[in-house]
């Protein structure tokens, strides 16, 4: 296939799934279960491309991921808040020290920027590590960082221990799926690119990457902070989904949801971390929610057995170890969608000649 | 065939039930079951429960409709909350109750205010709560009130010069709380050390230390019930002599079977006592709810084992009730209508009168402070404070 | 001033011993399989509802040794079926494992107790009061240390004395060599799980005879700490994380005697990377090219 009719497909197809968007919302209303799935889905994909990008593409293990969505998020919101609201969200610090708000899209990409710049900082150090060492030390970072945000002392532009709310949300499923999809398709153009190969390089062995000419520290400093980048402005679309935002719910455990969700879809696949991000948050957030409620059948006097809150988790966990175990490579292994897609054309193109 | 057919169709009728034949009104019910304030919660819960079993229906454009409670857990975790509110929305719900803990009411709130669905907090007492959300009101007093009050009280009962303010980081009830009550303490002219505890912290005896070398007179902590069990539970085995305040998540049995047998001090404001028979209702309500419990074995589990009557079962009651009046009121189960009735309604409620004021709270005015007695483990009153007499 | 320290001292070197006990899992697993076990807090989380749920049923003297079989059994369960089958997979499948069991583990005892924290029972004796000087605390606090140093004393007789000792000593030096040479491996690695499940059960009574109150994820920050206590020492070496988590114990202990009581947890994370940066094998680590 040439090139260009490539692009048009793509563009097409992307074109179509807006349109299949803004039906979906229409039909079922923008507070139904499958719109919140969607939104929260297309924010955990764009999260969990990132990760990948470090894990999976260039093979360092990080854990930070939390931390730098913390910085997004918190950037995003203090930015954003109207000055009308000020008096009342800083209700302890006299309405913060933070005089001026600015648009949405400003603090989307500041919070990238400052995440990033953070990443660029912490990198310097951290990147000298090697695997399990450079895993447990971000993990500290992103540790330290939620301290350092919750602290009393910087309340008056962090609002301390205390929720933060009133920044502008998005209503609709489009805007959340228009950032998604232009922040992964940077990613995508990123992987593809000379720099992407010498990730991957990296990955397959250090060794032979630096006898290829390739600038280790440069490019694995370069990867954590792209990285980090999106990881701040998904934080930010994260902060916007939720509508309040508290530095609490951002610990490690965060993190690990998003390594399991990188790991179901295929450690070096983009496509398999976007169809894990949906497969996790519907499962999660809506499929496997009836295991949570007690249901009685035949009129009340059958009690199913098991099912009561907390349930859920335990499914799902068992699930996931089940994919950790039996199913190493994930939904898609190292393949994309598109490229199985060609494949499949090519092969049935090559029969035909025949 | 028919047979089968008729048996499936009697199964099927038994699986769905009764309920849809009659038109239900569904109230969301969002509460921690789970999670650092999941007692707490479920005390809360077990008081709506109990008002739905008394007001079971409600009349709307001349239509009885059965009132149907949806529970969701918020887990105690704000970010966990929004995916219960969410759950509520999804379920249809005209209007919601709670929540236990003011930071999970707080996130939930931008989801209720962006589905127009009206919300009523039973015992989350930090301002931010009706502030900063329009579609948010609520029935009990607030934390600026509730300092104060413990301020004074640290001030005029124990001559306290000095207090040792412990908040947990990250959370909104106690560090607001806490900044309260020092904000009254040191216009009083009093001094105040104030210090915090990271989440899933289990050693306090260094907070406890540092009180006691600060040459602290009392210590004010309104943490929740499972770091309070840890913190009195430390505070007696270092002897502390010091008298430990705090606020109304206290008021809860978890203290009281953590306190058994020691000689400590511990005091907490909070909304009501089930001693006090000034008012009919509130006599009323003790009465039938104690009977209720001790009728239900799980409500009584839910409620610690005791037919105690909390103050947030009796403000979930309360909160119950002034839904049931809005509906009535609105003459129509849609959120929003709901939400527009919701400022007219007054009524008479078992921890007192209820209206509201414009920003949505309750004008509550008298706050109850109560001691843990250590040896009849109950808790015993001590006295009432209103914002007249701290005026004074 | 002895006397205002003297509380501080006693909470460190008790929070010292409970750590140690945790780390010792922490750096023999290191050591073996060279993977950071999270699930280890988790293991000793379960060990503490063990003992509740156990004690609603059973007298204590009778839980405790019941405590600790089950909690073995937990341990060596988790690897067989969790590590066990990715001996031949790369080290970062071995790990997101872990914490996938650390998940499930977690959900698991949230899903039982429904979330709510449970009230840990008193043990006679260790959970009464005494005064030292002019700190009062609880005897258990005294024990820790003592009994902490007695465990890892044991250990490291069996370690440097006994046939198993020596075969995982073997083991973490070559893990292939030590194969060839006919070392039954699985057997090995059991035996590691086994005593590090065995610490973490010993040390989640003192923990929680101290510290009474059970969650569901109590154990996740004593075991990070832990951990960083085992990478302060020189992971794989007994002895360095036992010293390492008496440092860290007593150095958390000062932050908060100092009054920063907010970066109490976030200076144990601090050290760490300090550690990893300047000293990457830690205080007593072997020199070895291939982990840093």
């Amino acid at each position: 296939m040439k090139k260009s009719t490539k692009n048009l497909i793509n563009i097409a197809l992307l074109a179509l799934m807006f349109v299949v968007l803004y039906l979906l919302e229409q039909q079922f209303g923008r507070r139904s279960m499958l719109i919140t799935v969607l939104k929260k889905g297309a924010i955990y994909a764009l999260i969990a491309v990132s990760m990948n990008l470090l894990n999976g593409f260039t093979g360092l293990f990080s854990l930070g991921q939390a931390g730098f969505m913390l910085v997004g998020a918190y950037t995003y919101a203090v930015l954003t808040i109207p000055m009308a609201k000020r008096a009342a969200v800083y209700q302890y610090y006299d309405g913060g020290i933070i005089g001026f708000t600015v648009p949405a899209i400003v603090g989307i990409l500041a919070a990238g920027a400052l995440a990033a710049l953070i990443a660029a900082l912490i990198g310097l150090p951290v990147l000298r590590l090697k695997s399990d060492y450079l895993a447990i030390a971000t993990l500290g970072f992103a540790e330290i960082i939620r301290a350092i945000i919750q602290w009393d002392t910087l309340g008056p532009i962090t609002n301390g221990s205390n929720l933060l709310k009133t920044y502008p949300t998005f209503k609709s499923v489009i805007p959340v799926f228009a950032a998604a999809t232009i922040c992964i398709g940077i990613i995508v153009l990123l992987i593809n690119s000379t720099y992407g190969r010498a990730f991957k390089a990296i990955r397959d062995d250090e060794i032979a990457a630096e006898a290829m000419g390739i600038n280790l520290f440069h490019h694995k400093q370069m990867a954590f902070v792209i990285s980090s980048f999106f990881a701040g402005i998904g934080g930010a679309l994260l902060a916007m989904y939720q509508g309040s935002l508290q530095a609490n719910a951002f610990k490690s455990s965060m993190t690990y949801e998003i390594l399991l969700i990188v790991v179901i879809g295929g450690m070096g696949s983009i496509s398999g971390s976007v169809l894990a991000s949906f497969l996790f948050i519907a499962a999660s957030e809506w499929w496997l929610r009836f295991l949570d409620t007690e249901m009685a059948l035949f009129g009340g006097t059958f009690k199913v057995p098991l099912l009561r809150s907390g349930f859920r988790m335990v499914v799902f966990s068992i699930v996931i170890m089940v994919i950790v175990l039996f199913f190493r490579r994930g939904i898609m292994g190292e393949n994309e969608l598109w490229d199985l897609v060609e494949k499949r054309t090519k092969k049935a193109k090559g029969g035909a000649k025949r | 065939m028919k047979k089968t057919l008729a048996a499936a169709l009697a199964l099927v009728m038994t699986l769905f039930g009764a309920s849809a034949l009659a038109d239900t009104v569904k109230i969301g019910v969002f509460e921690p079951a789970s999670g650092d304030n999941g007692a707490g919660g479920k005390q809360e819960v077990i008081g709506i429960e109990y008002a739905n079993s008394v007001v079971p229906t409600v009349e709307v454009g001349g239509k009885t409709y059965d009132v149907e409670l949806v529970i969701v857990d918020n887990q105690s975790a704000t970010d966990k909350a929004v995916s219960a509110a969410q759950e509520l929305v999804d379920a249809g719900v005209s209007i919601v109750l709670g929540s236990y803990g003011s930071g999970v009411s707080m996130a939930g709130g931008e989801v209720f205010a962006d589905a127009e669905v009206p919300a009523i907090g039973c015992s989350c007492t930090n301002p931010g709560v009706t502030s900063l959300c329009d579609y948010y009101w609520r029935v009990c007093f607030l934390d600026p009130f509730q300092g104060t009050v413990m301020a004074n009280f640290a001030k005029d009962e124990f001559g306290a010069k000095t207090a040792y303010v412990l908040s947990q980081l990250g959370d909104d009830y106690t560090t607001g709380l806490a900044t309260y009550f020092a904000k009254a303490f040191e216009e009083m002219g009093g001094t105040v050390i104030n210090e915090q505890f990271t989440e899933g912290t289990s050693d306090y005896t260094a907070y406890l230390t540092n009180a006691v070398n600060g040459g602290a007179d009392v210590i004010f902590c309104p943490t929740s019930t499972t770091v309070a069990s840890l913190l009195i539970n430390q505070a007696a085995s270092m002897n502390i002599a010091l008298p430990l305040l705090a606020g109304d998540t206290w008021e809860s049995s978890v203290i009281l079977d953590a306190a058994k047998g020691t000689s400590l001090t511990i005091c907490m404001s909070t909304f009501f006592d089930e001693n006090d028979e000034s008012s009919t209702e509130a006599a009323e309500f003790v009465k039938g709810f104690k009977a209720w419990l001790n009728a239900n074995a799980d409500k009584k589990t839910n409620n610690g084992g005791n037919d105690i009557v909390a103050a947030v079962s009796a403000l979930g009651y309360d909160a119950y009730m002034v839904a049931i009046e809005a509906i009535k009121a609105a003459d129509s189960i849609e959120g929003a209508a709901i939400a527009e009735a919701l400022p007219t309604v007054v009524t008479t409620g078992v921890t007192g009168s209820i209206s509201f004021d414009e920003i949505g709270d309750a004008n509550k005015d008298m706050a109850y402070i109560k001691k843990a007695n250590t040896e009849t483990v109950a808790f015993d009153f001590v006295k009432t404070q209103t914002v007249a007499e701290l005026a004074e | 001033m002895f006397d205002k320290i003297l509380p501080y001292l006693l909470s460190g070197i008790s929070v010292g011993g409970q750590y140690a006990l945790i780390a010792v899992g922490y750096t023999m697993v290191y050591g073996i399989l060279r993977l950071i076990n999270f699930a280890h807090g988790d293991i000793f989380t379960a060990a503490g509802f063990f003992m509740v749920y156990l004690c609603t049923a059973l007298p204590v003297q009778i839980s405790i040794p019941l405590v600790i079989i089950l909690t073995v059994l937990l341990g060596f369960t988790v690897e067989r079926i969790a590590y066990k089958p990715l001996r031949s997979a790369p080290r970062m499948s071995v790990m997101i494992s872990a914490i996938g069991v650390s998940y499930l583990l977690q959900n698991l005892m949230w899903y039982v107790t429904g979330g709510l924290a449970k009230q840990y029972p008193t043990i006679p004796w260790i959970s009464n009061s005494i005064t030292i000087g002019t700190a009062t605390t609880k005897v258990v606090t005294l024990i820790t240390p003592l009994l902490t140093i007695l465990l890892v004393i044991a250990l490291v007789t069996i370690i440097q004395k006994t046939k198993i000792g020596m075969a995982m000593r073997a083991v973490s030096k070559d893990f292939e060599t030590a194969q060839l040479m006919g070392i039954k491996i699985d057997s090995v690695i059991s035996t590691t799980f086994i005593i590090g499940s065995l610490l973490a059960a010993v040390g989640s009574v003192l923990y929680f005879s101290n510290y009474t109150s059970v969650t569901p994820t109590v154990g996740a920050m004593p075991g990070l700490k832990a951990f960083v206590a085992a990478v302060f020492g020189g992971i794989g070496s007994i002895p360095g994380a036992v010293i390492g988590a008496f440092i860290i114990g007593i150095c958390e202990n000062i932050i908060k005697a100092l009054g920063y009581t907010t970066f109490s947890d976030a200076f144990t994370f601090a050290l760490l990377i300090v550690i990893l940066l300047f000293k990457p094998t830690g205080l007593f680590g072997e020199k070895t090219s291939e982990k840093v």
